[in-house]
């Protein structure tokens, strides 16, 4: 019987042989994350299990991202038990201050996670890295405590959603569009408990860039991962964060399937995640007019050059409606040196936008764009619920970044075709 | 493991606030958080849960925050297992981590009404309602999350792997 993505890669680290979907399996993983707020728990119950040391000082990633520059003394007192936990155990991937960027743009920017491995992390975002063809999915504080010590993990083998897009896309339509619409048809728990695996010439014609940003949000369907084949644009985007000995993946022809979900992205409109949940999801001419009070372009879901690229495009020339805070927050250093080597940051300070530092910041409602009560925001990240971004009493609506874009300048939500 | 007590019914999607509301998270201790266990669902219903009770629920249990204070609330509140149709993810191995055995069994969840006496093996995964003599049987717990049962949960798995 062929096997899926997930039960290819879930092989590739037990001795087990995995049967099917349901199995319990013990594997070894390749990289173990956490961040400000959960490597302090993580820490905590790695040092209850009377651990001493981390199983490889590599293969441990301590990214401090949502809360820093660190915005009060509690999380600067958080910062510090992970810094002081990284010095003690000797990791090499610690990232802080200058280097820090959002983590799951930073992990593959800097070839870190790859095809083929395991990535487990304190954070349930972590599912980004199936983009590459890693199995990579969040869990809870004890469980990464447990993974750094041991270099192991259980899995139930899940079973396999295939997502299969087709069409050419119109103008400013695009992967965050594609993952939108996903998850409206299948809704929040539409996968739980199972992995997506993602195939079909759309697919295939987006860039590794746009791969992620679909990977990041099938834990807003409640996914345990978002899977995309190894081929050569995957290959050549690793190679060039410096990973070798990386190879092309495919699920077998004949691997087993629990459904299949065809999507033709040929009359697709932008995608609009209304509030409060991912999956209350609408074509963009339906939400048009709403009055806007803050944009934000950023994050783990769509803070990548690409999407910087997509914004200026949009903002070049143009001036930011004066009420409308228009926050840009490339998601790493990188990024952020290419968005000033290309001249996007020109064009982001002329068209009146607020560009800050490589943060999670107001993703999570953390700081650098806080909402007041009865205040809307349009942004590119991933979750909308009740109260995300500040106030219990505000909305964010979720997009891609040209209609973040082009709503901060109209003042409104709009169709960037319609500027 | 054999594990005798009457059951408590709650319904589907029953997410980790229902279980244990986010004011409550000031503490990590057991007993404190079991005093305050289903707090979310109904003010008062962990008052009918005695030592050794079961709670049945339907689809998705658990659902929503990876807080760990939710299963370790269930088992302050005595509640050695969970039975139900379903469990979210990231709860079902926050469950095993803290030591709170979970077993999922599909439809058969309607062979057990509220009230009934029932009567679980954790080691084979044999589940019978004294009340109406039905039984239903669910995969066993696989040998090491047996293991990590056995231990205690996570934390005291890994420590013993450890030395
Ligand atoms: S950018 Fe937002 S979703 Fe991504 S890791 Fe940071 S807080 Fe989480």
């Amino acid at each position: 019987m062929g096997q899926t993505l997930a039960e290819k890669i879930l092989q590739r680290h037990t001795d087990q042989e995995i049967a099917g979907a349901g199995q319990i399996v013990q594997c070894k993983v390749s990289m173990v994350l956490a961040n400000d707020i959960t490597a302090p728990l993580a820490i905590k119950s790695f040092k209850a299990m009377n651990a001493k040391k981390v199983f490889d000082q590599e293969k441990v990633a301590l990214v401090c991202d949502h809360f820093t520059p660190n915005k009060d003394i509690d999380s600067a007192e958080q910062v510090k038990v992970v810094r002081e936990f990284a010095e003690e155990m000797g990791v090499t991937h610690y990232y802080e201050c200058g280097e820090v960027g959002v983590e799951h743009a930073l992990l593959p920017e800097k070839g870190i996670v790859g095809p083929g491995d395991i990535v487990v992390g304190a954070d349930s975002h972590t599912c980004t890295y199936g983009a590459l063809g890693a199995f990579a999915t969040g869990m809870g504080s004890t469980d990464i405590g447990a993974a750094m010590a041991l270099g192991e993990t259980w899995f139930k083998v899940p079973p396999t959603i295939k997502v299969d897009i087709t069409g050419s896309p119109r103008q400013y339509v695009g992967a965050k569009d594609y993952v939108l619409n996903l998850i409206g048809r299948i809704g929040v728990a539409g996968a739980l408990y199972k992995a997506l695996e993602f195939s079909g010439e759309a697919i295939d014609n987006l860039t590794v860039e746009g791969r992620m940003t679909m990977a990041n949000m099938a834990i807003e369907a409640g996914g345990k991962v978002g899977l995309f084949p190894v081929d050569q644009k995957t290959l050549d985007y690793t190679a060039a964060a410096g990973r070798s000995g990386d190879m092309m993946m495919t699920a077998d022809l004949d691997a087993v399937y629990e459904r299949l979900v065809e999507i033709d992205v040929s009359d697709m409109a932008p995608q609009i995640a209304c509030p409060h949940l991912p999956d209350n999801v609408k074509p963009v001419d339906e939400t048009s007019g709403l009055k806007i009070h803050q944009s934000v372009i950023g994050s783990c879901t769509n803070g990548r050059i690409e999407d910087m690229r997509e914004a200026a495009a949009i903002l070049n020339g143009r001036k930011v409606d004066p009420k409308v805070r228009c926050i840009i927050l490339p998601a790493t250093p990188k990024i952020w040196k290419a968005c000033m080597k290309e001249g996007l940051m020109e064009i982001f300070m002329d068209a009146g936008c607020i560009v800050g530092p490589p943060t999670c910041g107001p993703c999570l409602g953390g700081h650098m764009g806080i909402l007041a009560g009865g205040e809307r925001s349009i942004a590119t990240t991933n979750r909308n619920f009740k109260g995300r971004m500040g106030s219990l009493q505000s909305e964010v609506f979720l997009s891609n970044p040209s209609v973040a874009a082009a709503s901060a300048i109209a003042g409104e939500i709009i169709n960037p075709a319609k500027l | 493991m054999i594990v005798k007590g009457t059951a408590h019914q709650v319904g589907d999607h029953i997410d980790t606030d229902a279980i244990i509301p986010a004011r409550f998270l000031v503490t990590t201790d057991s007993s404190e958080l079991g005093a305050n266990c289903m707090e979310g669902l109904e003010a008062g219903w962990g008052k009918r849960l005695k030592k050794n009770d079961i709670i049945v629920a339907g689809e998705n249990f658990g659902c929503g925050s990876s807080r760990e204070h939710a299963p370790i609330s269930i088992l302050g509140a005595g509640v050695p297992v969970v039975v139900a149709k379903s469990f979210a993810r990231i709860f079902y191995r926050n469950g095993f981590n803290m030591g709170l055995v979970l077993l999922e069994v599909g439809d058969d969840i309607e062979k057990i009404n509220d009230t009934d006496q029932i009567e679980v093996d954790t080691v084979s995964g044999e589940i019978r309602n004294i009340t109406t003599g039905a039984v239903i049987t669910c995969a066993a717990v696989p040998s090491f999350m047996q293991e990590i049962l056995d231990a205690g949960g996570l934390v005291e798995y890994a420590k013993k792997k450890l030395v």
